[in-house]
């Protein structure tokens, strides 16, 4: 690089201190940043990205601390700063891009006012036209009518909207590095893509210098210039996007690279013709609103069938309708129109005494494995909960169910005493998964079953629905936002838009040859989908 | 009722049998842990705790005192001695004696079964008729619901004291009735903060999950809901029993608790109050053990909230 | 916003109606006579009377008409501002309340003013401070407050600053110095309560990803906690400020008892205690209305506060 370091990192350490002993979050990291570039860094939870991420603003928590190495800003060495220091570098020297938008606007200050006060700040002084520049500020993130939005209230945004409004609290002091901690992982796929690009090309147009933190290797490669990869507190890997993608020296950005699901769509022989084991027709939903407003359309004329051994993904964002859908094939809500056929009896106007012989037939895996399991049930009582309700099995013949239902999903036995909060994210999952094969359902509903879980573990959990598929002939309905987990699933797509269904078919035929503007939009917006060095994609 | 749909084939179930057999044969080495085991668990790095295991000591110290008070003093409590009246605390009276030369710390300790008791009472009236209200209103749902709520929001319309009040009133003074005025006056509480609770567990995953499974309301109630709201309603509890005490001994001390020479707490401190300016330990000490007996109680409640946290 | 008012007024209507309703059956109707009970509150005893005075002191007091009659003549007298006579007293119960009830709110009043300030006060502080052993004090220092008696700590402050010091008369209704050692005394369960809750709330707000942005954006520490930690953390506090109006009121009566003082408190503990049932019916009813008022007004305050609540109907 010609220019000097922006930022130079050398040998940084950090421990925090939990229940008394120390715990190193971070070791030995090295890089530096050049005026302008963007610098990626990427690695799983618990690999000390965000710790990295504080450390470069000084917002390192009370029980954290710098161990040894330098962190250099603009040629002052920070890393023992005092707070008097941090604070004429925080927002004039280095801004902050939050993680999630929903809740890092303070909820009951105004936007223009939140705005106007890091303006205030870099000026340092308050000044006439404060407010004509927190406008042009909202209008330069692309914000619409933002003399509006300025006299708005964050809950009145939506997320993406306030996304930029923490871009314009970021730019606001002019910095010359911009932090984007996981800047878009809480929005929707296609509104991450469009934040992303007007991101980088405000920082781009200014000159700053970019630090994006993320756990998605694909993101990274599509955006940055350089990438760190980081484990558990090191740094694995430092190298430009192409290095990585055409040739990652460390074998755990390899193994990274190979967990992100490949978009490939996969081809399975059809559906054996003969009956569906589940199948809506025609189904809507609709809510009471309170008296203006009058009914909300949930969802609208969606139709499917799936048949033994096969998996039916439903692709949508947040909103499309996917979760009511789900829960209508659940029985746990009653359809405003169509019906709910399983093996080809009704049971749409069931009650839930009347749906109760079904539910060995068909069980549901949930979104969130950190809710999804009672905190003081032990995973041997989670796991027989849907036997002994049933009256299946008692005694000696439960104990043995469990262990080998544990088996099935590869853990151990001895996890049968533990509690929920003494297992990890994965974990959970594989116990919930356990728990809904318990009572041997042909059907099994997974509702975001991976959205929760680092990437490797992602890819852990799909072999293992994989192998479960194979081996129990289980059909899933899959409902998922993420493209490249469903490509990877799914026979059978079926994209869903503000409750109305836009597109559907085999998999192949919906992700390789997306014929509605919406599910093109759709797999555009898959990171690495877009750039032409990656070697993996379609 | 009835469901015509073809169950899945019978031998699904028999079959997962027969491989459970199979698997029994393989002599597992895993073996269920006991509750009792994980009570222990649980307990231990909170009993490592100083003040913790202090303030436990404490109350189990009042506890002692209303089972058997006899064990802790030599004293007679209703013993008078003219000659020995309003003594200073010293070694042999370690908190003085009172205008009669009866010893101030037997009185304290005797004082614990009326109000200790009463606060139990208190307590177990406002849990049994909360819980019950807050369970039946959370898991009802619509009118049973609102009409529910309403009343609670009547009762919490009423000051304490001044239900209590009105309720010792209509049946008369004493321990007894004073122990239920105060009972009904905490009960609003409990009824809500169970409703809460109930409303907020109903909603999580795992309740579904237990639904899906084919769980029975009642025994997701039983299973999940309870258990897991039981945590709030039982730092509550701890919490109010402390209240009660207070409560209690602020209707005694205005005189509506037993009669006399029995006394509890807040009437040996009304009884002190004559002697403020000569004998200011008759009412300052029993005062600071009553303090020290709900601190303890606010303290550990406030701990087993934080650990469960 | 209008239908919202109009709901929430007959919900306030409604409970101040059930709180009269629960009220009066609790006097009239658990057990014990209430005719013996009014007629020792006036000073005569029922064993000593015959049959027919009996009769004639059962109608006088309007007793020997059918509950629900009882109940609807008391009901319609107390709209129309008439609460009956007191028994022991003589004098009507309206007018009792009007001479009493100035030295009561002027008490409340101060002692609600006094917990804000306390309160608010000790948990601003808690949370700036920085130092973790007088944070770890400061924490617990609110248990402390609500661990205390009312009346017992009356009789403290009377030993030390009255007897002790001398800086405050100990009893009296006289004058402002008077009301200082009550005040105080009623505050404290309060203030602790405030702290307590504002206490958790900061605990809970510090951790909340807005105040890392704000700190991103270069502010002190100072100021991010008055301008971003502040009016977050004291949301809760409003629902429990229309909530203490009925403690303040329980507070009120040991605090008029043990400083002598002429309100409304002492008031009821009289009644109580000579068992004069008019008096402690209009004093509950007056109460829960205080209560009601205060809550309603709480409600109406809190979109002011808190943005993201509208009374008016959500379109989503």
């Amino acid at each position: 690089m010609s220019h000097p370091p922006l930022v130079e990192v050398r040998d940084l350490a950090v421990s925090y201190r939990v229940a008394g002993e120390r715990v190193k979050a971070l070791k030995q990291v090295t890089f530096s940043l050049a005026p302008g570039e963007t610098l990626a860094i990427v690695g799983e939870s618990g690999s000390g990205k965000s710790t990295l991420a504080n450390a470069l603003l000084g917002l390192l928590p009370g029980n954290a601390r710098v161990d040894q190495g330098q962190v250099w800003v603009e040629g002052v060495d920070v890393a023992h700063a005092s707070e008097r220091t941090w604070r004429t570098l925080r927002g004039r020297t280095v801004g902050l891009v939050p993680q999630d938008p929903m809740v890092s606007l303070n909820p009951t200050l105004r936007i223009g006012r939140q705005v106007a006060e890091a303006l205030v700040l870099a000026r340092g002084r308050r000044y006439r036209g404060v407010d004509a520049d927190v406008q042009a500020l909202l209008a330069q993130v692309g914000l619409d009518a933002p003399a509006l939005r300025a006299r708005q209230y964050p809950h009145e945004l939506s997320g993406g909207m306030r996304q930029r409004v923490l871009i314009a609290i970021a730019l606001a002091g002019e910095p010359r590095l911009i932090i984007a901690d996981e800047p878009t992982s809480a929005l929707d796929v296609t509104v991450q893509r469009r934040i992303l690009d007007h991101l980088q090309q405000l920082t781009a147009e200014r000159g700053i210098a970019l630090l994006i933190i993320t756990h998605d290797l694909g993101m990274a490669c599509d955006r940055a210039d350089r990438l760190l990869v980081m484990k558990q507190g090191e740094p694995v890997e430092l190298a430009t996007p192409r290095q990585v993608l055409w040739g990652a020296q460390q074998p755990y950005t390899r193994a990274l690279l190979n967990a992100a699901p490949a978009f490939v769509p996969r081809r399975r022989p059809r559906a054996q013709p003969g009956q569906p084991l589940l199948r809506l027709h025609n189904v809507g939903k609709q809510f009471a609103l309170p008296a203006p407003a009058g009914t909300f359309t949930a969802l609208q004329g969606l139709s499917l069938s799936l048949h033994a051994g096969q998996t039916l993904a439903i692709v949508g964002e947040s909103g499309s309708g996917k979760s009511t859908a789900l829960r209508i094939a659940l029985g746990l809500e009653t359809p405003s129109t169509g019906h709910v056929e399983y093996s080809g009896v009704d049971v749409s106007g069931y009650s839930w005494r009347q749906f109760r012989p079904l539910r060995r037939r068909v069980q549901l895996v949930q979104q969130n494995p950190f809710a999804a399991l009672d905190p003081r049930f032990t995973v041997y009582d989670s796991i027989v909960e849907p036997l002994v309700a049933f009256g299946l099995l008692k005694g000696p013949a439960l104990e043995h169910k469990a262990v080998e239902l544990i088996r099935r999903v590869g853990l151990p036995e001895q996890f049968l005493d533990r509690l929920p909060r003494e297992l990890s994210g994965g974990q959970r999952q594989r116990v919930a998964i356990a728990r809904a094969l318990a009572l041997a359902p042909e059907v099994l509903l997974l509702d975001e079953p991976v959205s929760a879980l680092d990437v490797s573990v992602q890819a852990q959990i799909l072999a293992l629905l994989d192998d479960l598929q194979r081996e129990l002939k289980v059909a899933y309905v899959l409902v998922s936002h993420d493209l490249a987990v469903v490509a990877s699933m799914a026979d059978q797509v079926l994209v869903l838009c503000h409750g109305q269904v836009v597109e559907q078919g085999p998999a192949a035929q919906v992700l390789g040859h997306p014929g509605h503007p919406y599910t093109q939009a759709l797999v555009a917006a898959i990171p690495g989908h877009s750039r032409s060095v990656l070697p993996v994609a379609v | 009722m009835t469901v015509d749909i073809p169950l899945p084939p019978i031998e699904a179930v028999p079959a997962t049998q027969g491989r459970t057999r199979h698997a029994g044969r393989a002599a597992t080495p895993w073996q269920r842990r006991t509750r009792l085991q994980r009570a222990v668990q649980a307990l231990a790095p909170l009993l490592r705790k100083p003040g913790f295991s202090l303030a436990l000591l404490v109350v189990l110290f009042a506890l002692l005192a209303a089972l058997v008070p006899q064990v802790l003093t030599g004293f007679d409590p209703y013993a008078t001695s003219p000659a020995d009246k309003l003594v200073a605390p010293n070694a042999v009276h370690w908190f003085g004696t009172d205008e009669l030369g009866r010893d101030l710390y037997t009185r304290v300790v005797y004082g614990a079964r009326l109000s200790i008791l009463a606060a139990l009472l208190a307590v177990a009236i406002a849990l049994v008729g909360g819980l019950g209200l807050g369970v039946l209103a959370g898991f009802a749902g619509g009118r049973t619901d609102a009409l529910l709520m309403r009343l609670v929001d009547v009762l919490l319309a009423l000051p304490g004291l001044l239900l209590a009040l009105a309720i010792v009133t209509a049946i008369g003074f004493g321990t007894v009735p004073v122990a239920v005025a105060v009972g009904v006056g905490i009960l609003p509480g409990f009824a809500r903060t169970t409703r809460g609770e109930v409303l907020r567990i109903k909603t999580l995953p795992y309740v579904e999950a237990a639904r899906l499974g084919g769980a029975s309301w009642v025994r997701t109630l039983w299973r999940h809901v309870l258990p897991n709201a039981w945590g709030p309603v039982a730092v509550l509890a701890t919490l109010d029993f402390g209240a009660a005490i207070l409560a209690t001994a602020g209707l005694s001390f205005l005189g509506f608790g037993a009669a006399p020479p029995a006394a509890e707490w807040g009437t040996l401190i009304a009884n002190g109050r004559h002697f403020l300016i000569t004998a200011p330990w008759v009412s300052l000490l029993p005062g600071l053990f009553l303090v020290a007996v709900v601190f303890s109680l606010n303290h550990l409640a406030r701990s087993a909230e934080e650990h469960a946290r | 916003m209008k239908g919202y008012l109009a709901g929430r007024l007959a919900q306030a209507v409604l409970v101040l109606w059930g709180a009269y309703t629960l009220t009066y059956f609790i006097l009239y109707l658990l057990p014990g006579d209430t005719l013996a009970i009014m007629l020792s509150a006036s000073g005569m005893e029922a064993d000593g009377l015959s049959a027919q005075e009996l009769a004639q002191a059962r109608a006088f007091y309007g007793l020997d008409k059918g509950v629900f009659e009882q109940y609807f003549a008391l009901l319609w007298g107390a709209l129309q501002g008439d609460l009956g006579q007191s028994l022991s007293l003589g004098r009507p119960v309206t007018a009792l309340l009007a001479e009493r009830l100035p030295q009561t709110l002027a008490l409340a009043g101060t002692a609600i003013g006094l917990s804000l300030l306390a309160g608010v006060g000790l948990a601003y502080l808690t949370a700036y401070v920085q130092w973790r052993p007088l944070k770890a004090a400061l924490a617990r220092l609110p248990s402390l407050g609500f661990s205390v008696p009312v009346f017992w700590m009356g009789l403290l402050l009377i030993q030390v600053f009255a007897f002790g010091l001398g800086w405050f008369p100990a009893t009296g209704s006289q004058g402002t110095a008077s009301l200082v050692l009550p005040a105080i005394t009623l505050a404290i369960p309060s203030a602790a309560v405030y702290a307590q809750v504002l206490q958790r709330g900061f605990q809970g707000v510090w951790q909340e990803p807005y105040i890392a942005t704000a700190f991103a954006k270069g502010l002190s520490r100072a100021q991010v906690q008055a301008r971003h930690g502040l009016r977050n953390a004291a949301l809760p506090l409003l629902t429990l400020v229309g909530l203490q109006v009925g403690n303040t009121v329980s507070g009120a009566v040991l605090v008029e008892t043990i400083f002598s003082r002429n309100g409304v408190g002492r008031l009821a503990q009289e009644a109580v205690l000579r068992q004069d049932i008019p008096v402690v019916l209009a004093i509950v009813a007056v109460s829960a209305a205080a209560f009601v008022v205060v809550n309603l007004i709480v409600d109406l305050l809190y979109p002011y506060l808190d943005p993201r609540i509208t009374h008016t109907a959500k379109v989503s």
